[in-house]
């Protein structure tokens, strides 16, 4: 039933599912609604880390070691976790600087090194080709195994096949001309490949899918659950040893260490990665997603590895069957045709859509980093006067991407049968894994130079070369196997395997041990030895502080240039339409229209064309480019320091401005509390001075309307003369008491007042007060009743005041008292430092609201309209202030028809 | 300090947490023969861990930093 045919058509028919996804995608992208703005599809695509290694070699690693396949997970679980602080920087500096590929990233750190951008795509592709051959011998097996159903045949015993049934062969060529259909239909500035994301993501969800069915299958179908399954195999003396498979393996907690922290890069660094994580990301705020969504999907799709390979070990005990295989072999011995086709179908789909990004991610590398800079700098080719270059950019591509596939495959052929699926990969992690230094140093350290990161990139790669991919094609046959076990001429220290005598560690950790001593070694070394120069500085700058300057690298750039230079080198990269319409967004954010006479050349639109250019070709190619038209005027290193130091100031400065505005508003708020002080005090000296002229006018009214009777009537009789005389005078002393307490207040509330302080004895001054009150208490007929006590403390108060406040408090109460049964009682007592003086009369009381005004200035109990005024109003105000003066209290206690209490108080101690 | 700020501060010390979790010596408590609803310890225990440890990253990367 499975046979041939219908397995090649299944495949097609996936591809080209593929395809329409894609072609959806970048449908929906050109009409402005994006399918992949998402964060779960950001997430699936992150998902493209999870190859045919993770689909195939997983089981096969378990089948070996037990737990060993896992720090390829937990690794980049673990850096992931970073990710907010790492990979958050990454993308800011990458969008701000059109970064283009992971070569490109670390050119445009150090200076736009064109030297340096092609060192990293030289170590990236070879780097990577022994991880795509591992996808096509991934595949090309389990087609080859699938073939031959229902017998179960490893490929190795099938013998050596004619090139038409060369399947490896064939894979790389349908997946170069699926890549190509894929990411080099057309050429965009930013580098976003909409449609190849929403396929990878589809893929992601196909493998997940297909292997989880797989597991399901093994683990409940076959066997009766994880404990069934896990019985069984602890039953099997072989298999037992493996549940504790950490145990008595020489180095492995080591070798696991090294694994993860080897992940951690791989996850960073490997260039698909950096393409669908931080090129293809279209919104920062993604991340919150992706940053638990990916380690989740890593996790479920590792949670069967386990249960498939002891299934597997247990279902083909006899070692005839390659582990790696378990997870097509095992559907394929319980005759489940269609469960084995979906298999196949999975891992066509991861290995695919690692082949696809990567080999996309590479050949931008190897075209804008690597080629382009060449062609650029032979003259001869006199390609800056070409009228159009997208063409020759994506032919360049084209052949990239096959010359990659190619390659790979040529890998495949002479490496790739000598070991498993995993250890494969290994070498492509420890490659990448030669980049972090240059990157991580580059994004958080200032001091990192081009000759450092040069040196370490190279250091490190070269211990690559000799400790992993030499002794790879060593077990070949390619090259003598003496050289590794006795080391190149008989030199035993230089045994690749065991550099220096290094020995107990698996190949991996001691290519890793010695590739990062040397590889951080010259870089912190190198950069530390020379000063760096005024392009390195800058970007390094524009790099490490991202998040504090955004305004980018316009400010940095001197010279003179012309708007069609600047345009018609846009149009020869990206063809005019997509310079048409960068020029229009750049005119239209200066407020003009495109094409303008009035928009400048200047720094500005100088450093937008460069990073425009930048998309598509690189950054250090386009430097050169730019650099061609515009006459560019060196800057010094000072001048760069300078501009930094500039931009640092201005941070400051802003700092600055802020306090500087909070304090402002804080004296806004004074000043307003104060404005609104003064007004209030602006009302009440209004109301003072009319009330004082209403107060004084009663009196003169009254004055002068005598007056005018006695002057006007002299025969008034002697009688009433005298007792219009006798008004006159009571009236002008009223009028020249007012004028006085007026005056004495004026000076207390201005501080004037002169204020002679002795000890006074209080007793004195109340009993001084009721002698020269006597004969008005006996006119009034009024009861004065007085309880003084024998001896009390002396205050230290003026004297004439505190008698001026007694005869007022005691005048009001002769004032207020009961007409007919007039009673006054003072009461003087000492308490706790404090003197108190009471007087009480039995008159018609005070209303409680009234308590706190009386106090007031000419404030008069009751109606001032109807009832006769009985003083100045100013009385009880001064005499407050007299005692608060000298630290005392004064208030009243009443309730109308039960008499008014008026008390103060008045400290003994040494007052002010 | 800023919301970013603190959120970063939380994932760091969380990396730190899940590099102690899975390495030596904690990994070798777990490493004993033995099972964990018929699982083995080992593998129990990874898998256990690492959930826990995805489940903390999306607490904090949901829940916005503290204020």
């Amino acid at each position: 039933m499975l046979h041939e045919t219908a397995i090649v058509l299944t495949a097609f028919v996936y591809l080209g599912v593929l395809f329409a996804i894609a072609y959806y995608a970048d449908e929906r992208a050109d009409a402005g609604r994006s399918v992949i703005a998402s964060p779960y599809i950001y997430s699936l695509s992150l998902a493209v880390y999870a190859t045919a290694w993770t689909f195939y070699g997983s089981v096969g690693r378990a089948a070996s070691d037990g737990v060993g396949f896992l720090p390829i997970y937990i690794g980049p679980t673990l850096m992931i976790a970073l990710w907010w602080v790492v990979l958050r920087k990454i993308l800011r500096i990458s969008k701000q600087n059109r970064i283009t590929s992971l070569a490109d990233f670390i050119a445009s750190r150090y200076g736009k090194s064109a030297l340096l951008g092609g060192l990293v795509t030289v170590i990236a592709v070879i780097g990577i080709l022994p991880y795509i051959s591992l996808q096509l011998k991934a595949v090309s097996n389990s087609f080859t195994i699938l073939v031959q159903y229902p017998e179960i045949v490893m490929p190795a015993k099938i013998g050596v096949l004619a090139t038409r049934q060369d399947t490896a062969l064939w894979v790389a060529l349908i997946l170069a001309a699926f890549t190509i259909a894929f990411g080099t239909r057309h050429l965009d500035a930013a580098e976003h490949h909409q449609g190849m994301v929403a396929a990878i993501a589809f893929e992601s969800l196909v493998k997940l899918l297909a292997f989880l069915a797989v597991g399901v299958f093994v683990t409940f179908g076959i066997y009766d659950g994880f404990g069934d399954l896990f019985g069984r195999a602890a039953a099997v003396p072989k298999l037992r040893a493996m549940l504790t498979p950490l145990e008595g393996v020489a180095g492995g907690y080591a070798n696991w260490a090294w694994l993860t922290i080897l992940s951690m890069m791989a996850i960073m660094f490997l260039p698909r990665q950096f393409q669908v994580a931080v090129i293809e990301n279209v919104d920062e705020k993604h991340l919150n997603k992706a940053i638990w969504l990916f380690p989740l999907y890593m996790l479920a799709i590792n949670v069967f590895v386990l249960p498939i390979a002891f299934g597997g070990l247990l279902r083909f005990p006899d070692g005839s069957v390659d582990a790696d295989t378990f997870v097509l072999t095992l559907p394929m011995a319980e005759k489940r045709e269609l469960l084995a086709l979906l298999v196949f179908i999975g891992g066509l789909s991861a290995a695919t859509g690692m082949v696809i990004v990567e080999t996309i991610a590479l050949s931008t590398m190897v075209c804008n980093d690597l080629i382009m800079p060449v062609l650029l700098r032979l003259r001869r080719l006199r390609l800056n006067e070409r009228r159009d270059l997208t063409g020759l950019l994506l032919g360049i591509r084209r052949g990239a991407i096959v010359l990659i596939l190619l390659l790979g495959y040529l890998y495949y052929k002479l490496a790739g049968e000598a070991y498993a699926l995993v250890s494969i990969g290994l070498i492509s992690f420890a490659a990448v894994a030669q980049f972090a230094p240059a990157i991580l140093g580059g994004i958080f350290w200032k001091g990192g130079t081009r000759a450092g990161a040069l040196s370490g990139l190279l250091a490190g790669f070269a211990v690559w070369l000799y400790t992993l991919f030499l002794p790879a094609l060593a077990r070949s046959g390619w090259l003598p196997l003496g050289l590794l076990e006795h080391g190149p001429f008989g030199i035993e220290l230089l045994k690749p395997l065991q550099l220096l005598g290094l020995a107990g560690l698996d190949q991996i950790s001691h290519a890793m041990i010695w590739s990062m001593i040397a590889n951080v070694g010259a870089y912190f070394a190198v950069s530390l030895s020379a000063s760096p120069s005024a392009e390195e500085h800058r970007q390094a700058s524009l790099f490490v502080d991202v998040f504090r300057h955004e305004a980018g690298g316009a400010r940095f750039w001197r010279g003179t240039a012309s708007v069609p230079d600047l345009y018609s080198l846009l149009a020869r990269f990206l063809g005019t339409a997509t310079a048409d319409s960068a020029f229009g967004e750049y005119a239209s954010a200066k407020g003009l229209g495109w094409p303008d006479e009035r928009l400048v050349a200047d720094a500005e639109l100088v450093h937008y064309v460069e990073v425009q250019l930048a998309g598509a070709i690189g950054a250090a190619s386009a430097r050169v480019m730019v650099a061609a038209v515009a006459k560019e005027e060196a800057l010094s290193i000072d001048e760069v320091r300078e501009i930094l130091d500039e931009a640092s100031q201005v941070v400051v400065y802003s700092h600055k401005l802020e306090q500087k505005s909070r304090e402002l508003e804080a004296a806004t708020a004074e000043l307003r509390g104060a404005n609104e002080r003064l007004t209030e005090l602006d009302r009440l000296k209004d109301d003072f001075v009319s009330t004082v002229t209403h107060e004084l006018r009663t009196p003169l009214t009254s004055i002068r309307a005598i007056t005018e009777i006695l002057l006007d009537d002299p025969d008034v009789e002697v009688e009433q003369r005298k007792k219009f005389l006798g008004i006159i005078t009571k009236e002008a002393e009223r009028l020249s008491r007012l004028i006085n307490q007026v005056l004495d207040l004026a000076k207390i509330e201005s501080g004037k007042a002169d204020w002679v302080e002795t000890r006074v004895d209080m007793k004195e001054v109340i009993s001084d007060t009721l002698a020269a009150m006597d004969q008005l208490f006996r006119e009034k007929n009024i009861q004065v009743e007085a309880r003084l006590p024998e001896k009390v403390s002396t205050v230290t108060v003026d004297l004439d005041r505190m008698t001026q406040v007694m005869l007022n408090l005691l005048s009001n109460a002769v004032k207020f008292c009961d007409s007919a049964n007039g009673r006054v009682e003072i009461a003087l007592a000492e308490r706790e430092g404090f003197l108190s003086v009471d007087v009480r009369d039995n008159g018609r009381g005070i209303s409680p609201e009234d308590h706190e005004t009386i106090f007031n200035k000419f404030h008069q109990v009751g109606d001032t309209l109807t009832d006769k005024p009985h003083g100045s109003g100013l009385g009880l105000h001064i005499s407050r202030q007299i005692v608060e003066h000298f630290g005392g209290r004064m208030w009243v206690e009443s309730s109308l028809g039960g008499g008014a209490r008026f008390s103060f108080t008045l400290p003994t101690g040494a007052a002010t | 300090m800023s919301e970013s700020e603190s959120k970063g501060q939380r994932f760091v010390a969380l990396c730190m947490l899940g590099m102690l979790l899975f390495n030596y010596p904690i990994l070798a408590l777990f490493n004993v023969s033995g099972t964990l609803f018929g699982v083995p310890v080992l593998y129990a225990y990874i898998f256990i861990a690492w959930a826990a440890l995805i489940a903390s990253m999306a607490f904090i990367a949901e829940s916005g930093g503290r204020q």
